[in-house]
């Protein structure tokens, strides 16, 4: 699960990580009154999920209340485009406006889980403002990995490891240990799996300060994380995956043409793939679970049908646990109930009481095309999907 | 013969009294294996179906020598049960369930690792996987029994019904399986893929391997590399979410392209690189494999 900067901030602060002073709002005019409060100055941020902000013109300094209410009128309800939130851009609902701070250096921090080693890691570079992932490709060895015990927690010593390999002495290099300590623990005790500060600035008086940050959460311990499930922004997430999300079905949305049902997450992606494999493009991933019922099945087709791009279906189904028979008939009853699908609807089973299956399948009274094996089945939904799109 | 489970299981059911455990209970004693306890704190004395449940895992493993477990318990407790077990010695732990914190596994890890010190070691198996099967002989998990057939194939996977597409066509090849092992689609788990291959090569009944992996960590690569180096009988490879977007998690908590790393390109030519036979299409797993053996 992702939050916003702001809500980022906050955590972070009680965990006694220093931020700029700010407040978030939507509305341009208390954007002006915040400024002036701050003295006069201030950074007014576009608040959204994706990475990139600035590049699309999301953050800009103000230079007076007056500027900032302009600026924050611009910004409110624009559709921002960056390197991540894909062409259509992402609407934006709120600002930060925070005090404008004087910028000496800016280093990057951040906290993940290291899965080959099984410990959470410190990850800090002197690239601050850039993508890790660039500097990790240009110059690994410019990254400082301080890998930590999660029971322990971050240890002095390799507090002052990161430090010193960062080349902060003195009051900047206290600080920035206890900054360190803190965002170990705030990384542990909210079950994230990203705590990022991208930049953290050290200011002309040598402070340190979290100018950025960004958090991401394992979503399997969200039960125990009342505080950061109610953080959660739906207006930020795809309103299909949120529908799908509510049916406890797992869908995400990708540009093509053929949108695929399975049962099964590895299934899922492999069906996806034999579809480009095949010259087709995917519409999207979704995962019925492993019994595939008739009330998912139906949900799962409305979430499909209502995805406009959708030229043709493949229903790919492993019956193991349950029957292929009475997969099929739960297919056919969701094709029922919804009074028809305009679409080819291409239909592979296999598994147990797999004959059946398909003659359930043949004497319904929707045409389904159905498939023999997975090649079959790509070979045919890619035929299907050309024939509506093309001729 | 066969890899870690077979005739000589002896399988507790950890969460028996709910309504999955009590099924795959049922499920795994029909196909053969020797059920022999359940474990739901506070239901001992009760039974399901003629297996005793008690309140506690050494408990159960005092009165009935089960030597596996299979755990059904729901994600909050599950990490309690897998360590309940690891403190009671048990050999083999298979934890079904799906959605345990990753912060609850490095807990896990840990407890594990310092069992091992006081001479407990067990092998946890998962979480979230399908589990294992020795065809003809028992299985400890969901998969459906009757798709597979005793064979000279041994099977990894992190996922469930692919697994069983695999499964199925080397069964229609009539290759079989020795054993087949779900190791989970978790970012943390209990055994690796190099754990599984290395329990193979020990196996004579075992001619050949399907490895099919998926998007997310090094596991595959780290496997591969193995394989050069010690694995001698064909591996065929295939690995699940080409199309994936980067930074979106394909449904397994583990499944996804993080910082560049971890795609299903890079994986298949490293596992190219080290010999493996990578197969662009999961429907060619079976046929494959069986040209490998000069079937």
């Amino acid at each position: 699960m992702k939050i916003h900067e702001y809500q980022a901030k906050e955590i972070l602060r009680r965990y006694g990580v220093p931020t700029p002073r700010g407040k978030v709002t939507n509305d341009a005019a208390e954007a002006r009154a915040i400024t002036e409060e701050l003295g006069g100055r201030s950074v007014v941020k576009a608040q959204i999920h994706a990475g990139g902000r600035g590049k699309g013109g999301g953050v800009k300094l103000a230079g007076s209340g007056e500027e900032a209410e302009k600026l924050a009128g611009e910004i409110l309800g624009m559709q921002l485009v960056t390197p991540q939130t894909g062409p259509e851009g992402q609407e934006v609902r709120k600002v930060l406006v925070e005090e404008a701070v004087d910028i000496d250096r800016e280093l990057y921090l951040a906290v993940t889980l290291d899965r080959e080693h099984e410990k959470p890691v410190i990850m800090a570079s002197l690239a601050g403002g850039m993508d890790i992932e660039e500097v990790a490709a240009e110059t690994p060895e410019a990254i400082i990995r301080q890998h930590f015990d999660p029971h322990l927690g971050l240890l002095p010593f390799q507090g002052r490891a990161v430090t010193a390999g960062l080349g902060l002495t003195g009051k900047t290099a206290r600080q920035a240990q206890k900054l360190l300590a803190g965002l170990a623990r705030t990384f542990i005790e909210t079950d994230a799996s990203l705590a990022e500060i991208n930049p953290l600035l050290i200011t002309g008086d040598g402070d340190v300060l979290a100018l950025d940050a960004k958090m991401n959460f394992d979503s399997n311990a969200l039960f125990r994380q009342k505080d950061i499930v109610e953080m959660r922004d739906l207006a930020e997430e795809n309103p299909l995956e949120v529908q799908a999300g509510e049916h406890g079905l797992n869908y995400i949305k990708l540009d093509g043409n053929i949108a695929c049902m399975v049962n099964g997450a590895g299934l899922a992606m492999a069906t996806m793939d034999i579809i480009k494999l095949y010259g087709g493009e995917p519409a999207n991933f979704l995962d019925v679970g492993g019994s595939a019922s008739q009330e998912a099945v139906k949900a799962a087709f409305q979430i499909l049908v209502s995805d406009p791009s959708v030229e043709a279906v493949l229903i790919n189904i492993f019956g193991g646990i349950a029957r292929t028979d009475r997969i099929a008939a739960g297919v056919v009853g969701a094709i029922e109930e919804l009074g028809g699908v305009e679409l080819p609807v291409v239909v592979r089973l296999e598994g147990t009481n797999v004959e059946r299956g398909r003659e359930i399948l043949e004497e319904a009274d929707f045409d389904f095309l159905v498939a023999h094996h997975m090649a079959d089945a790509a070979d045919k939904v890619v035929a299907a999907a050309a024939g509506k799109g093309g001729a | 013969m066969a890899i870690w489970v077979g005739n000589n299981t002896r399988l507790l059911v950890q969460g028996i009294t709910g309504k999955e455990g009590t099924f795959h209970a049922l499920g795994c004693r029909d196909y053969g294996t020797q059920v022999v306890a359940g474990v739901t704190p506070g239901k001992g004395g009760q039974a399901v179906e003629g297996i005793p449940v008690f309140d506690a895992v050494d408990e159960a493993r005092a009165k009935t020598g089960c030597n596996a477990t299979m755990i059904f318990v729901p994600p909050p407790f599950a990490a309690d049960a897998i360590m309940e077990a690891a403190a009671a010695g048990i050999e083999l732990i298979v934890c079904i369930t799906e959605g345990l914190p990753v912060n609850d596994m490095l807990k896990v890890k840990t407890f594990m690792r310092q069992c091992a010190e006081e001479g407990k070691t067990s092998r946890l198996i998962g979480p979230n996987c399908p589990g294992v099967i020795t065809p003809g002989e028992a299985k400890i998990g969901i998969m459906p029994g009757h798709i597979h057939r005793p064979g000279k194939v041994g099977v990894i996977s992190r996922s469930g019904t692919l697994t069983y597409e695999a499964v199925w066509q080397l069964t229609n090849l009539e290759l079989g399986q020795s054993t087949c092992i779900g190791i989970g689609g978790d970012p943390v788990n209990g055994t690796s893929f190099i754990n599984v291959l290395e329990a193979f090569a020990e196996d004579g009944d075992t001619e050949g391997v399907i490895l099919i992996g998926e998007i997310g960590g090094s596991a595959e690569e780290e496997a591969a590399e193995w394989i050069r180096d010690h694995f001698d009988r064909p591996v065929v490879g295939f690995i699940a979410g080409r199309t994936a977007p980067p930074g979106r998690r394909m449904g397994h908590a583990g499944a996804i392209v993080s910082g560049g790393k971890g795609t299903a390109k890079e994986k298949m030519e490293t596992m190219r690189e080290c010999g493996l036979h990578v197969v662009e299409s999961p429907a060619e797993l079976g046929v494959t494999m069986g040209k490998a053996l000069g079937a």
